[in-house]
């Protein structure tokens, strides 16, 4: 009986088209920031950054820039591996190179980079549709990752050919590197996500996010009703990858700390990154951190059951874990192929009609 | 009926129609071999409503797509405003003022009705990136000026029950209603409609007769129509173009193409030889 | 002069590269135009083929890992070995099931389903499929051996040697494979041309609800080409599995299908045979000169960038048949 919209009157455009009409949505979101700025970086500790924060907060940028992609301009991409390898070697190029220059301003950096390369490898995207640019993509993921590996100047010519992101401070805090703590390093990623997270909001509620969702539902209906397809498109990628490389720097940076290439943004890392928007839901914000939750969280809890529980092997609970995501992407298709954000704003609307059934 | 040759006429219900707003000049379209449209003229004048009719596979639908610049003829010359329209993709031509609605409805169907029409108010809307992406200064208040211009269409189609609703879930009919209030939002200069009323009931073809007609009458929009009834067509429009295997064999007054002859043969079928 | 030849040798390889990925290929186009599902997991089938085979031929007890690892016991071989033949025979009905299941289980649930969530479905079907090889038998590398015969081809080497003073070194084993995969190419496009079942296939490809509509069962073609592709998998996981091992990178191999497909034009039979040729020599050809100058491996991408470029220009592909878009 809390959770209604009567009595909520809006009065205006303004409030119609606020984020969170629903005053309980508006206090939950309020609350949940509260406690993610302001309670969390208190009694966080390695394992919990580690294992489930930092990597979630991660996840949520690359997964928010594929949805921007995938879920909202309609273009399925495989190549998302190759460019969070864009934004991590970006990254280290211009950390290794300007010390001096803030580690923020460096991430920011590598995220335009990466936003260059994308539309590059967006071009192709007004010839060709579908999965025949699903596959196109894949010729980003696979030379990307074999350029990174080949030309030893992105690596500095180091002689393992890995890359090491050493430490750079933020206010005399260090948030790279092997001496960085739980809480700078989760407070870095949530400040990005937080701030990403409200980008795309503005982006997707406006003209631009109307254009692109109207080249997804319907192309050449798009066209024709005055959307420049080439614009939407490589806006799209643009913006996506910027979210990605912002998302690969991070990983690299600030959570690995030392990454190879084909090891840290191999093709299972595309794979990674739409499974998360399929699970949480195409076309969503919410849904991008619901996904990315998901898949970061799953991992950690079979490991415990089978691993920690049980006493399985390692290699054994990877492999059921292989078959339990692909089992939930193809389950997730069948039921509920908006994911997640379909099944809580259904329930949701359920309980706003609660305890009245019609 | 006055003279047709240089510009204005005042129609049966006393509406005056201005000079031309589009003339085609002898087009052709082909589809490799085959000849959809064959040397074919005619044009559009201001605030008319204007019809284009013929059987199945008489190419009405793809004249339609030329004027919207769907599809690029072979020979032939499209002028708008009295300027020759140079080629065009379809954007373009939707900047210059033309709107359409479509044969196999084409809505966005994963956003809302409010959502849908808002598109049509694209071109309108210039908030730069930045603006946009922080949502402050001219995104925010574009977005609520195109939100008023938008519930004026609402309100004039009568669908501000549905305007939260997910296209996918309307009716057939009500979709219809959207893509037109779509093809509104775009306060365009000549609206093109493809068989607006296929596949309606008698009443909800009365609703949308009603419709054009208040379009016609209230914004004076200049209307070009494709339909299949003809009943229709004759009580709605001011002049009507007729076409066969991808020729014109009649063009004029309701009442005038009704005479015709050649019209008569291709409606009530005639054996071709 | 050794340099042209060597060219020529290299190329001669690519060729027989190429039929292989050309019979990877059909596997996609058979599902593609029968069910208009686009099938990633075929990678992961070849992989699963060849795992199940070397699984049964080695007498491995299925799931011993799960089995041991909840048990506590030490299983792993039934003690036994079965003959290659009917441990090919074997698979063969294994992977029959696996089509009918994926029928049965999945896409039946998706009928009307956009394109691109089929494909995705796919994406998914394949990481199952790993995962499952992968507990059911073990992920370690295994060899696979059948009998086919390996090593380099000395007929192959004297008869060049005699005739153009240079010795064409070429593997035995490609040169069987390479004849394998062109009957059985032949044979798919016979089957697709000339029977009933195959005309019935193109029917369904055509147009599902006409297909329907003249009492073509949707289910047993769906099947049927499942079970096609499932066994164009296995004898594409034999030939790879037995060059260089059971391992994950077959999957990846047979991913090379994908953009020999988007050269050929996805429903094009003749397409697929020709991009497969084009994206073999091309990619051993580029290795061969441009490689050494830019750091070597460049098979892991030459194939999808000369698809992209190709598409730029030609978006429905070699084959493909041109696409008049309406509205």
């Amino acid at each position: 009986m809390i959770y209604r919209e009567a009595g909520d009157f809006k009065t205006g455009y303004r409030a119609d088209g606020q984020t969170f009409p629903i005053r309980l949505d508006r206090w939950g979101y309020y609350a949940a920031l509260a406690v993610a700025f302001g309670i969390i970086p208190f009694v966080i500790n390695n394992y919990w950054a580690n294992a489930v924060l930092v990597p979630f907060l991660i996840y949520a940028i690359a997964a928010l820039g594929l949805n921007i992609l995938t879920g909202y301009a309609g273009q399925v991409s495989l190549g998302t591996g190759g460019f969070m390898a864009v934004g991590a070697y970006a990254v280290y190029k211009l950390m290794t190179s300007f010390p001096e220059v803030s580690i923020l301003i460096h991430i920011l950096l590598a995220g335009g980079i990466t936003a260059a390369v994308g539309v590059l490898f967006g071009l192709p995207s007004l010839r060709i549709k579908g999965f025949y640019l699903a596959v196109a993509t894949l010729a980003a993921q696979f030379f990307l990752v074999w350029l990174f590996n080949k030309v030893p100047w992105f690596y500095n010519y180091s002689a393992s050919g890995q890359i090491n992101a050493p430490t750079r401070t933020v206010m005399d805090i260090a948030v790279t590197g092997p001496t960085a703590s739980a809480p700078a390093k989760y407070l870095v990623c949530l400040v990005f996500a937080f701030a990403l997270a409200w980008l795309a909001r503005n982006l997707t509620r406006g003209s631009l996010g109307r254009k692109w969702m109207a080249i997804r539902d319907m192309d050449i209906a798009a066209e024709i009703i005055g959307v420049d397809p080439l614009r939407a498109k490589l806006s799209a990628f643009a913006v996506s990858s910027f979210f990605i490389g912002i998302a690969g720097a991070l990983l690299f940076a600030v959570y690995l700390g030392a990454a190879e290439v084909g090891e840290a943004f191999g093709i299972n890392k595309s794979f990674l990154v739409l499974f998360m928007i399929i699970i949480g839901g195409l076309g969503s914000i919410f849904g991008s951190f619901a996904g990315a939750a998901f898949l970061v969280v799953l991992p950690v809890l079979l490991k415990n059951v089978f691993v920690g529980g049980m006493g399985w092997p390692t290699d054994l609970a990877a492999h059921i874990e292989l078959m339990i995501v692909g089992l939930l992407i193809m389950v997730f298709l069948i039921v509920e192929p908006h994911g997640l954000a379909r099944l809580w704003s259904l329930a949701k609307e359920k309980l706003r009609l609660w305890p009245f059934p019609h | 009926m006055n003279d047709m040759s240089t510009g204005g006429y005042v129609t049966a219900d006393g509406r005056q129609i201005g000079g031309t707003l589009m003339e085609l000049k002898n087009i052709t379209l082909r589809f490799g071999g085959v000849v959809a449209i064959k040397d074919i003229s005619f044009d559009i004048r201001q605030g008319e409503i204007r019809a284009i009719i013929g059987p199945n596979g008489a190419g009405k639908s793809s004249m339609l797509n030329i004027i919207s610049g769907f599809y690029v003829p072979q020979e032939g010359e499209v002028w708008f405003k009295g300027e020759r329209r140079g080629p065009m993709k379809p954007f373009q031509v939707a900047r210059l003022g033309i709107a359409r609605t479509f044969q196999n409805i084409a809505l966005f169907d994963g956003m809302s009705v409010l959502d849908n029409i808002m598109t049509g108010r694209l071109n309108k809307m210039k908030a730069g990136f930045l603006s946009q992406a922080l949502w402050w200064g001219a995104a925010e208040r574009e977005e609520i000026a195109n939100r008023e211009a938008v519930e004026k269409v609402i309100d004039f189609l009568e669908i501000q029950n549905i305007r939260k609703t997910p296209v996918g879930r309307l009716p057939y009919g009500l979709k219809k209603r959207v893509e037109l209030a779509r093809a509104l939002a775009a306060e365009p200069q000549l609206l093109l409609l493809d068989e607006p009323m296929a596949g309606m009931n008698v009443e909800e073809k009365e609703d949308m007769s009603r419709f054009i007609l208040d379009v016609n009458d209230e914004f004076g929009t200049t209307i070009c129509l494709i339909e299949h009834d003809m009943g229709v067509v004759m009580d709605l429009s001011d002049r009507v173009v007729v076409m066969d295997y991808g020729k014109k064999i009649g063009d004029g007054t309701p009442s005038e193409v009704r005479a015709n002859q050649e019209v008569i043969d291709a409606y009530l079928g005639v054996a071709h030889d | 002069m050794d340099q042209l030849y060597f060219a020529a040798e290299v190329m001669v390889n690519g060729l027989m590269t190429g039929v292989m990925y050309a019979l990877v290929a059909l596997g996609f186009v058979l599902i593609f135009k029968a069910s208009g599902v686009f099938n990633f997991a075929q990678g992961v089938m070849a992989l699963f083929a060849a795992m199940t085979l070397v699984g049964i031929q080695q007498g491995q007890i299925p799931f011993a890992h799960l089995i041991n690892a909840v048990f506590g016991t030490h299983l792993h071989n039934f003690g036994w070995t079965v003959p290659s033949l009917l441990a090919i025979l074997l698979t063969a009905c294994v992977m029959v099931l696996l089509a009918f299941l994926i029928e049965k289980l999945v896409l039946q649930h998706l009928v009307g389903q956009e394109p691109i969530i089929l494909f995705m479905a796919t994406i998914g079907l394949a990481y199952f499929l790993e995962g499952f090889g992968d507990v059911m038998w073990g992920a370690e590398i295994k060899a696979l051996d059948v009998g086919l015969p390996q090593g380099i081809s000395d007929t192959v080497d004297e008869l060049t040697l005699n005739w153009l003073g240079y010795g064409f070194f070429i593997d035995r084993l490609d040169i069987w494979a390479t004849v394998i995969a062109a009957l059985l190419v032949t044979a798919l496009v016979l089957f697709a041309q000339y029977t009933k079942q195959g005309r019935a296939m193109r029917a369904v490809a055509d147009d599902h609800q006409a297909a329907l509509s003249v009492g073509i069962s949707l289910r047993f073609i769906w099947v049927m080409v499942w079970s096609i592709a499932g066994f164009v998998a296995l004898v594409a996981g034999i030939m790879w599995g037995t060059k260089s091992g059971v391992q994950f990178s077959l999957s990846l191999i047979a991913l090379k299908a994908l953009p020999v497909l988007m050269l050929g034009g996805f429903t094009s039979i003749p397409g697929a045979i020709v991009g497969g040729l084009i994206i073999g020599v091309g990619e051993k050809l580029f290795e061969f000169f441009a490689g050494p100058l830019i750091g070597g491996a460049t098979e892991t991408w030459f194939a999808y960038v000369l698809a992209l470029i190709f598409l730029v220009f030609r978006p429905q592909g070699l084959f493909g048949e041109r696409i008049i878009e309406r509205v």
